[in-house]
């Protein structure tokens, strides 16, 4: 990957105001989960006296059902929903590029047996497994995790593997084969460096599936269980107060929108940016 | 006197790119007459290709006609209402293109593509725009026109697809048909049928032909007068006999010397011209043709004038100037010489 | 054709064993005696010792997932755990309302995705095109819970316009309520189909407009819109074909979430259902059940295809 990439990249950013938007709320957004502390309140803190109060200057974001402050729930559920989005995002791309560069690297029956194999997993619908996996799983953070990268890692499998097949037929792959280096020095040091763009690319679109299916899986109560919040968890119990507190409902989907929409917004961009010819605007 | 039909003054199209302006068309002037056919002769990016879009107004961004005045029928074409050029193109001015494998939509049949056309601008109801169909495929040479409208153009040979255009192009009797390098894309005996197509079009109909090719010999066999260009300017202008028999400038000695000769014998060598065209996002602002003109000398990094020889043949180099005896004593020179 | 046809049911096999074989591990991995969720209420302890034997529980694994295979095969999909109802029938009997619902959020997506699309590619870069870019990606971003839980606030909490919950207003059988009940929930899904479908018909509709044909069509004196409705869309609408059949495994999975909160009585909230009460025989039958929508749905999809692009039509 050289310089040019990533100049790229960042004049794409720059000449896109959502890119630089999306940056923003991401900022904003992680450093909100790691300094959750910071809004004072305890996020498991109930207090009967200040029941559904609606937001104001107390409680920024209000409070819910338990009289707990929303803003605090909302900071410490997005520290869960980041962390399962990056370390999910972080063990499917690992899944993900190992079985794509073996697959495409070494073709053969293996190939075709890892291919018909992600068919396979393909042809089942994912959401369904999700919620299978959920059941016969403990609903941990670290299952969660697990079971949406189990999910994830076809995707980025794909494009690894389309990008090594084209990688290997380079100049200087060729030359490293006939001179004699073995496999996986190949792999380490010619074909994985040409593979950063499509991975970054990939596992930044996979945060944001990530995200998307864990706050789907805990919306609907499969998810990380109470009393920790994670934003889908939240929407779940808001809408039992939807005719009394609205406010329950919009906050937590508004940052699971922002947060999703930004990961793909830079998606895109990183993709553009990344191969230039693409689209030039 | 015959008539005017199109005349085009000091043409200037340029492509902005990230390097720069590429100016593709640098001052390009020239007529067409009614019923007349035209061959543009240059090799690829000379500007003929992009002077006949400029005469369609199909320049799209990143291009653009920075100067000039076109006219048809004495009529100034700029400025026209996009309204106004749908109702000239592919009606009064029609153009068929280089490569008949993608000139036609692959998901729709041929009778819709031609009927659509027929319709548009003849006002005609399907069943007649049909049955005009079917006439006009005949009239290019394809049997069984029935059959074939129905058919989608994959099921057609690219010689074939080329007579659909033909047909499509001559379906509204256009005053001008401009063919830009219609034959390129076919194998050789193809190319001889559709060039006979052309011949018998100069033949029986009204339409002035403007054919725009790099094959000279293409040019011997359908056109009467002949328009030179090189790096996006006419380097001469005559007729066939002019330009054949009496070439003024070393680029269009250059280009004869470089084709082949109907009957010349094994014997004969080909010299092709050496070197490469101008660069056009830094033009030179003398004559393009000086690097690799053989006579090049001091004046030629200015621009030359355009000299008159006879009656309409006109060059654009600096040999020429003076008087016409001496330029025209010079040609003779060079070729008794050979 | 035949060839075609016979070639894609060929390799849609090879899938159909995979599949079965993840439903079957699966089954055996759950938990409990699976003779269970073929027992109904009135049955003898004979009965369920025979039953046993039947399924071959006493014999190996392989040969128990072929007798499994068998039962499938004749529509046998076993008992749920909790009202011993048989699963595919229970199945079959949700499948209306998903289908109604899934079909007609699909058909509305469509409809709006293409002119949508075909504007934005025509107009790429300029208002036109990132407003609705900037629509999609709001699409393929929104939480469809989210999106629900708003729409239901808006429009039957605040202004009582429509029904929020279920399909039928108790005691009233006219399409019309139903089609009001669908409202809400087909507009939700419809959103969420809409967003990808419009992005893949833009950046089609961008590839076709650099084509040759489409400049010679200027050259022909059309207009841009006719150019764009006659000529390109047939080109894009093709590919639709194959969405479409990749659509088909949400058929069931994908209307879970939006089942749940809308109380649809399909197989969503079936599926939703079996999971809280950890009905596995419903479960895998619903697994199954949709693997095999999908599968089927793009084998029809691309079979369909090579019937409609007439390039396709003369290799086969």
């Amino acid at each position: 990957m050289n310089r040019s990439k990533w100049k790229n990249v960042k004049d794409e950013l720059f000449a896109n105001g959502l890119g630089v938007a999306a940056v923003l709320i991401l900022t904003v957004f992680t450093l909100g989960a790691v300094f959750a502390f910071l809004s004072g309140y305890d996020p498991n803190a109930m207090d009967a006296m200040a029941r559904l109060t609606p937001p104001g200057a107390g409680h920024w974001f209000g409070t819910d059902d338990y009289g707990r402050d929303y803003l605090a729930r909302a900071l410490y559920g997005g520290r869960i929903s980041l962390l399962v989005g990056f370390a999910s995002m972080i063990v499917a791309t690992g899944i993900g590029v190992t079985i794509g560069v073996i697959s495409g690297y070494f073709g053969g029956w293996l190939d075709n047996l890892l291919m018909r194999m992600l068919d396979v997993v393909l042809s089942i619908p994912s959401f369904l497994i999700l919620l299978l996996l959920s059941v016969y799983l403990k609903p941990s953070v670290g299952n969660i995790i697990i079971i949406i990268a189990l999910l994830m890692w076809m995707n980025v499998a794909r494009v690894v593997r389309a990008e090594t097949m084209t990688i290997k037929e380079r100049e200087y792959v060729l030359y490293a084969k006939a001179s004699g280096q073995s496999a996986s020095g190949i792999i380490w040091r010619h074909i994985l460096p040409g593979l950063v763009p499509v991975i970054i690319v990939g596992a930044t679109n996979n945060i944001a599936s990530a995200i998307m299916m864990e706050s789907s899986l805990s919306f609907l109560g499969f998810g990380v269980q109470p009393p920790n919040a994670t934003w889908g968890s939240m929407l779940n119990s808001a809408q039992g107060y939807i005719a009394q507190a609205p406010y329950l409902a919009l906050f937590p989907g508004l940052l699971i929108l922002l947060t999703v929409l930004s990961f793909n917004v830079l998606g895109d961009i990183l993709r553009v940016g990344f191969e230039p010819k693409l689209t030039r605007r | 006197m015959t008539k005017r039909l199109l005349s085009v003054e000091n043409l200037q199209v340029s492509f902005a790119t990230r390097d720069g302006e590429n100016q593709a068309v640098r001052g390009v002037s020239f007529h067409i007459d009614a019923g007349e056919t035209v061959g543009i002769v240059g090799e690829s990016g000379s500007g003929k290709s992009v002077t006949a879009k400029a005469v369609m107004s199909l320049i799209t961004p990143p291009g653009r006609i920075t100067a000039g005045n076109i006219r048809f029928r004495g009529g100034s074409l700029t400025g026209l209402s996009e309204k106004e050029w749908r109702s000239l193109r592919g009606n009064r001015i029609a153009m068929v293109f280089q490569d008949p494998m993608t000139s036609l939509n692959p998901v729709k049949k041929i009778g819709q593509q031609l009927t659509e056309v027929i319709r548009r601008h003849r006002g005609l109801n399907k069943e007649a725009a049909f049955a005009e169909a079917a006439k006009l495929l005949r009239q290019v040479g394809i049997q069984q026109p029935e059959q074939r409208l129905k058919q989608y153009p994959h099921e057609f040979s690219g010689g074939m697809r080329q007579r659909v255009m033909i047909a499509m192009a001559l379906s509204c009797q256009p005053e001008l048909l401009i063919a830009d390098e219609p034959t390129t894309a076919l194998d050789a005996t193809i190319q001889a049928q559709i060039l006979d197509l052309f011949k018998e079009l100069k033949e029986n109909s009204e339409t002035a032909i403007a054919l725009i090719t790099h094959d000279l010999g293409v040019v011997a066999q359908v056109c009467t007068r002949v328009i030179v260009m090189y790096g996006g300017l006419i380097m001469e202008e005559g007729t066939v006999e002019d330009i054949f028999y009496r070439p003024q400038h070393p680029y269009t000695q250059g280009l004869l010397r470089s084709i082949p000769k109907r009957g010349g014998g094994s014997r004969e060598r080909l010299i092709p011209i050496e070197g490469t065209p101008p660069d056009l996002l830094d033009p030179p602002p003398g004559c393009p043709f000086m690097e690799r003109c053989p006579h090049a000398f001091g004046r030629c990094s200015e621009r030359p004038p355009v000299v008159e020889h006879a009656a309409g043949h006109r060059s654009m180099c600096w040999l020429a100037e003076g008087t016409q005896n001496q330029a025209a004593a010079y040609a003779e020179g060079r070729t008794s010489g050979e | 054709m035949r060839q075609l046809i016979v070639r894609r049911l060929l390799q849609t096999l090879p899938m159909l064993f995979f599949v079965s074989v993840v439903c079957f591990t699966m089954i055996k991995l759950a938990p409990g005696d699976p003779v269970l969720s073929f027992v109904t209420p009135n049955m003898h302890a004979d009965d369920i010792e025979r039953i046993r034997h039947n399924l071959g529980l006493d014999k190996p694994a392989y040969i128990q997932y072929f007798i499994w295979l068998k039962e499938m095969a004749k529509g046998n999909f076993g008992y749920s755990l909790v009202n011993h109802q048989p699963v595919l029938g229970q199945i079959l009997e949700r499948l209306p309302a998903t289908a109604g619902l899934m079909g007609s959020a699909i058909a509305l997506a469509v409809m709006l995705a293409v002119p949508l699309g075909l504007i934005a590619g025509a107009n790429r870069n300029r208002w036109a095109d990132k407003l609705i870019n900037f629509i999609s990606y709001v699409g393929i971003s929104i939480p469809l819970f989210w999106l629900a839980i708003l729409l239901i606030y808006l429009f039957a909490i605040k202004l009582h316009l429509l029904p929020s919950m279920g399909m039928r207003t108790i005691g009233v059988e006219s399409a019309a309520d139903v089609l009001k009940h669908g409202i809400l929930p087909c507009s939700v899904l419809a959103f969420g189909f809409l967003a990808g479908y419009v992005r893949y018909i833009r950046s089609s509709t961008i590839g076709q407009l650099k084509e040759e044909y489409v400049q010679i069509q200027y050259a022909f004196g059309s207009k841009k819109s006719t150019i764009l409705f006659r000529h390109v869309m047939k080109h894009v609408l093709l590919p639709v074909i194959t969405l479409l059949g990749m659509s088909m495994g949400d058929l069931v999975a994908g209307a879970i979430v939006t089942e749940t909160v809308f109380s649809w009585p399909g197989i969503g909230s079936l599926g939703m259902t079996a999971v809280k009460g950890m009905d596995y025989p419903v479960i895998m039958g619903i697994t199954l059940f949709s693997s095999l929508m999908l599968i089927f749905g793009n084998m029809a999809a691309d079979i369909l295809y090579s019937f409609v692009d007439p390039r396709i039509k003369l290799k086969g």
